[in-house]
């Protein structure tokens, strides 16, 4: 039996399409698999951001954002990039200590991170409540929209990338069956379908984390930079049960963007009325007017979220020939680019850009 | 036996119009030959499609504020704009 292709990449969202575009650029012939189910790429936020909850999501993040910001100016207009880099809100002294912190970690590492003063940040976002104590401003975060993003990375290598639309049911490595009940066959597999992973290998220690957003009609000038709460890193990050974070991103069409909310094992797409009541009273809280403001739409998604909320990149401990790309949560689009790197490195023998033994799948007993 | 149908006089995109009792915004705009209730990102023109609330696409201001024309019934004295008439951007 002949082989479709050298690398099958099940998965076509901004993981998947990145994991292709990186392996196409280390000459491998790639199929990507996709059922259009439509999974976090399209339902998040899209925003690039630098997260330094350990040391390892820093170097992720950070080294991916570098990778994001050379790709962006060859991106098409409807990948709608915006510099708008984020603000990180203070609402009393121990959050701006936090942000102090946050700033002297973030700049340690290369990262320009300025703090803004109360009055400073007043002449940045009018529209904030005035009460609040300060902000971190990262001036090289942005925001895409990633499912046109991850379009474009697949159209970069027309010879090297094939994409099909229909369902991989099972790995049987390096074959993958379809649910048209064919079997395709490559020298190897990726698997980058975020928590719908976890039906072709039950063991993944993924879990959803489903989240709610809201975007409302046109208001362009109301926001300027994308605006998140401090509280963010305590109030949502590692909570473990539901919760909700002050998160707002200005989109280039004039819209905003309102989330967070976070939900374990919430496997349902339905819209959960109270969490959506929860986060919008968070937004009212920082954005006094926001409630006058006409939402058009909202929707949920389903975040893959590993234990230890890093990603797992890398070869599967037990499976030959099948390779990891998932566990993202909410920092898919952000950190796909470094994530595809590593993994393109691992499977073809070259030297990755990071250390990748913090994301190695033998770091849970699962898997080990 | 028969009854005059009580009328409402408004102004859609500052156009005087008389329309029926019971008229909504959306079908207002049509009669007042205003087809396009907005204009999408990408520049294409939009109008109302599902009736019910649903699509949103016909978003307009009414009396300053943005209502969906579907949902909204005229009365006298209303003023309906188009929301690609107004320069974009309200703060809050």
């Amino acid at each position: 039996m002949s082989k479709d292709a050298d690398v099958i990449v099940i998965g076509a969202g901004i993981v998947g399409a990145a994991c292709a575009h990186a392996l196409a650029q280390a000459g491998q012939r790639v199929l990507v698999l996709d059922d259009h189910r439509g999974g976090a790429t399209a339902a998040g936020m899209g925003h690039l951001v630098v997260m330094d909850d350990n040391p390892a999501e820093l170097a992720l993040s950070h080294h991916s954002l570098e990778q994001w910001r050379g790709w962006v100016p060859h991106m098409p207009a409807d990948c709608a990039w915006s510099a708008c880099g984020t603000l990180w809100l203070a609402a009393n002294a121990p959050e701006m200590d936090a942000a102090l912190e946050k700033q002297a970690r973030l700049q340690a590492y290369g990262v320009a991170a300025e703090m803004v003063s109360a009055s400073a940040l007043q002449a940045l976002e009018p529209v904030l409540r005035k009460d609040l104590t300060g902000a971190l401003k990262v001036p090289g975060d942005g925001l895409v929209y990633a499912p046109n993003a991850a379009q474009w990375l697949l159209n970069q290598y027309p010879q090297a990338i094939q994409v099909r639309q229909v369902a991989a049911v099972d790995v049987e490595e390096p074959r993958v069956r379809l649910s048209t009940g064919e079997w395709l066959k490559a020298d190897a597999v990726v698997l980058a379908s975020g928590i719908y992973a976890t039906q072709i290998c039950p063991e993944l220690p993924i879990r959803p984390k489903k989240g709610q957003l809201l975007i409302t009609d046109r208001y362009p000038g109301t926001v300027h930079h994308q605006l998140v709460e401090l509280g963010y890193v305590t109030s949502a990050h590692h909570a473990q049960g539901p919760s909700v974070a002050f998160n707002v991103q200005p989109r280039p069409t004039g819209q905003l963007l309102i989330g967070s909310s976070r939900q374990f094992d919430d496997t349902s797409v339905d819209l959960d009325p109270h969490m959506l009541a929860r986060m919008l009273q968070r937004a009212q809280h920082y954005l006094p007017g926001i409630g006058d403001l006409n939402a058009i739409r909202c929707w949920t998604g389903l975040r893959a979220a590993t234990p230890d909320s890093l990603p797992i990149l890398g070869a599967h401990p037990q499976r030959p020939h099948l390779w990891l790309a998932v566990g993202h949560e909410g920092l898919g689009i952000t950190t796909a680019p470094g994530s595809a790197q590593i993994l393109a490195a691992l499977m073809t023998g070259a030297t990755p850009p990071l250390d990748p033994a913090p994301y190695s799948a033998t770091r849970f007993a699962e898997l080990s | 036996m028969s009854t005059q149908t009580p009328t409402h006089t408004l102004t859609v995109n500052g156009q005087t119009i008389a329309v029926a009792h019971g008229t909504t915004v959306a079908a207002a705009l049509a009669i007042a030959g205003n087809g396009v209730s907005r204009i999408s990102v990408s520049g294409q023109a939009r109008a109302p499609v599902c009736g019910m609330g649903v699509c949103q696409e016909c978003r307009v201001w009414v009396n300053g504020q943005r209502r969906l024309g579907c949902q909204t019934l005229c009365a006298a004295g209303m003023e309906v704009v188009s929301t690609h008439n107004t320069a974009l951007g309200q703060m809050l």
